[in-house]
């Protein structure tokens, strides 16, 4: 009898003792399966030449392990393995996290078939994936994300190509009349009769800057009327490159004014390259020289205001013009006249009269027209929930 | 010891600087002249060694012709020792160009300094053209077209409009045309007077920077 409770109770005993650490062992089982097996590998491993490049590139796609889970901790991720196609040997290449399931091989040479295995990674074991069909780099001549802004540069092109055939027909194109300029005359006219210099501050940007190139074409004009007036002009420059395209511009304006005797070069110098030392040395110059017309024209940053209010301090008529938005404030708020904008690439085909500027001018308006057309019908289109008219015009 | 040199070397061309408030000065003049020509030196040679050197002499194997320690073979050693034609001899056309706008200095040749100028005034426009045709026209127009179903959208897409009418040079702003440039010029001001506060504040921060260096770091009065 008491050996019959006994054994009831170590079946018990067992009993509960299985169902205590069964949950444990099962753990230490699949643990033990997790460092032991490998991951198993990915598949629909494809490579292609990566669109829209200018080459040496390669995408390669795959679906991911399905031991790639957020939960497994262990899982490292994957290394991109490429071979020259077919027989070469599989070297490293790259590496992608886990989860990834694309990534580029940007060191492809083109022109070269290679494959590609995907091996993923969990702890010290690997399993390879099949190789892929053999895939090669090369660079392409469109870029087919950038469709839309082909079509609104042929659409500009042509429109200006017009206008400057228009132009040089002879055939008048209006523009109106910028506030700015009419004031030009005036200016050059002022100083002249006080007997003091005119400065003209082309910027602080290289020549290959738009403003800064803008800024040169005012300059022939305002040169022009110097040599007429017979007044004197001072240009103080912070680049070399722009100091040459002054010097030519200004030249030229004197010869065609019928002056070029009256042109001189030293009038046309170079401070330095640095920002502050060239706002510095044209301060210097401004209370020193006491010009009684200022002209900034071009590109500008924070020196903007500090030339701005020296040229204020001294009485000096200024006529500022410049595309860079957050320097125009100081000039609206410092300056007698000011060029916002676009208004100064419009100012030099107004000034000059060239058919060439005319017409690209009257064209760039034709873009706005077109834009405005866009914005208009987009809006309606997308408030309505008709269609993303947006998507037209994302750039890739 | 040094430092005590230094910045007070920098004080007294801070406060030199500043002194132009009052008026222009002796101090001021010699301030602004060392500015400028340390700073005309210090761009010629970062110029040299950031471009000349790197881009021109090394590239195309100068450097190694006049027989500079460990310098790196060029396009000419590989086009004359080699027979191979290197990339790099590309910069030969960008040196070409460079001597072609010295050859400014001689008065009878200067008009050659043209072609090097035209060339970079032309390819600079052409490559900026499409830059600033995406991200100036495609970009913005994209980001302002949405659905007028909020004050914020709304003030967008007006003031986008408006502005873009101010701008428009084939027409007098006249009638319902000149009011909506009008609108769009009022746009522009508010957006050039937040600008102006907004750029007027971290100037403030700037000269609280040199008052701190002057009584701080200098005269240590602000601890």
């Amino acid at each position: 009898m008491a050996t019959g409770k006994l054994r009831n109770q170590k079946k018990y005993f067992t009993l509960i003792c299985l169902l205590l650490f069964s949950p444990t062992l099962i753990a230490q089982t699949e643990s033990a399966d997790i460092t032991t097996t490998p991951p198993a590998p990915v598949t629909e491993v494809v490579a292609f030449d990566t669109p829209n490049d200018a080459g040496s590139s390669i995408t390669i796609r795959w679906k991911k392990s399905p031991d790639d889970r957020p939960d497994d901790s262990l899982f490292a991720g994957y290394k991109i393995l490429r071979a020259i196609y077919p027989r070469g040997e599989f070297q490293q290449t790259a590496d992608a996290p886990a989860g990834a399931e694309e990534t580029f091989d940007n060191e492809a040479r083109d022109g070269v078939e290679y494959t590609y295995r995907i091996r993923a990674v969990r702890g010290d074991l690997y399993s390879d994936s099949e190789a892929s069909p053999p895939a090669q780099s090369k660079q392409q001549w469109f870029h087919t994300g950038r469709i839309n802004t082909l079509i609104g540069c042929l659409i500009i092109g042509l429109a200006i190509l017009f206008f400057i055939n228009r132009a040089k027909s002879g055939k008048k194109l209006y523009i109106r009349k910028i506030a700015g300029l009419e004031a030009v005359d005036e200016a050059v006219g002022r100083a002249t009769e006080m007997g003091r210099k005119i400065f003209f501050i082309p910027g602080i940007q290289d020549i290959y800057n738009l403003q800064t190139i803008a800024g040169v074409i005012i300059l022939g004009r305002v040169a022009k009327l110097v040599a007429e007036y017979d007044a004197q002009l001072e240009i103080p420059v912070s680049r070399s490159m722009v100091m040459v395209a002054c010097r030519e511009t200004v030249k030229e304006a004197y010869l065609n004014a019928g002056r070029p005797d009256a042109y001189k070069e030293d009038a046309i110098h170079y401070l330095t390259d640095e920002q502050f030392g060239y706002a510095a040395g044209v301060d210097g110059l401004i209370v020193r020289e006491k010009p009684a017309t200022i002209f900034y024209q071009g590109a500008f940053f924070a020196e903007s205001l500090i030339l701005a209010e020296t040229g204020n301090y001294i009485g000096a008529i200024q006529i500022a013009g410049t595309a860079m938005p957050a320097q125009l404030p100081f000039f609206v708020a410092a300056c007698d006249y000011t060029l916002i904008g676009e208004e100064l690439f419009a100012a030099s085909a107004y000034l000059s009269k060239e058919p060439k500027l005319l017409g690209s001018l009257k064209g760039q308006d034709v873009g706005k027209v077109v834009i405005l057309l866009a914005i208009l019908i987009g809006v309606i289109v997308h408030s309505f929930g008709l269609f993303n008219f947006a998507q037209l015009f994302r750039v890739q | 010891m040094d430092s005590v040199f230094s910045h007070t070397i920098a004080a007294i061309l801070t406060i030199g600087i500043i002194s132009f408030l009052y008026k222009d000065n002796p101090l001021y003049k010699f301030c602004e002249s060392l500015f400028i020509g340390v700073s005309a030196g210090y761009w010629f040679v970062q110029q040299y060694y950031a471009n000349l050197l790197p881009k021109l002499f090394d590239n195309l194997g100068i450097t190694k012709l006049v027989g500079a320690e460990n310098a790196p073979e060029g396009a000419l050693q590989a086009l004359f020792l080699e027979g191979r034609l290197d990339d790099n001899l590309l910069y030969l056309i960008a040196g070409v160009l460079g001597v072609m706008m010295l050859l400014r200095l001689s008065p009878k040749i200067g008009w050659i300094a043209r072609w090097p100028l035209a060339f970079t005034v032309g390819s600079s426009a052409g490559l900026y053209f499409i830059t600033y045709f995406q991200s100036n026209a495609m970009s913005q127009l994209e980001h302002t077209i949405l659905p007028l179903n909020s004050f914020n959208n709304l003030v967008l897409i007006v003031g986008t409009v408006t502005g873009i009418i101010y701008f428009y040079f084939s027409k007098e702003h006249k009638g319902v045309f000149g009011g909506a440039a009008k609108v769009g010029i009022y746009f522009l001001m508010i957006t050039f007077g937040a600008s102006f506060g907004y750029t007027v504040m971290s100037r403030m921060s700037l000269l609280i920077g040199r008052i701190d260096f002057l009584f701080g770091t200098w005269l240590g009065l602000v601890k």
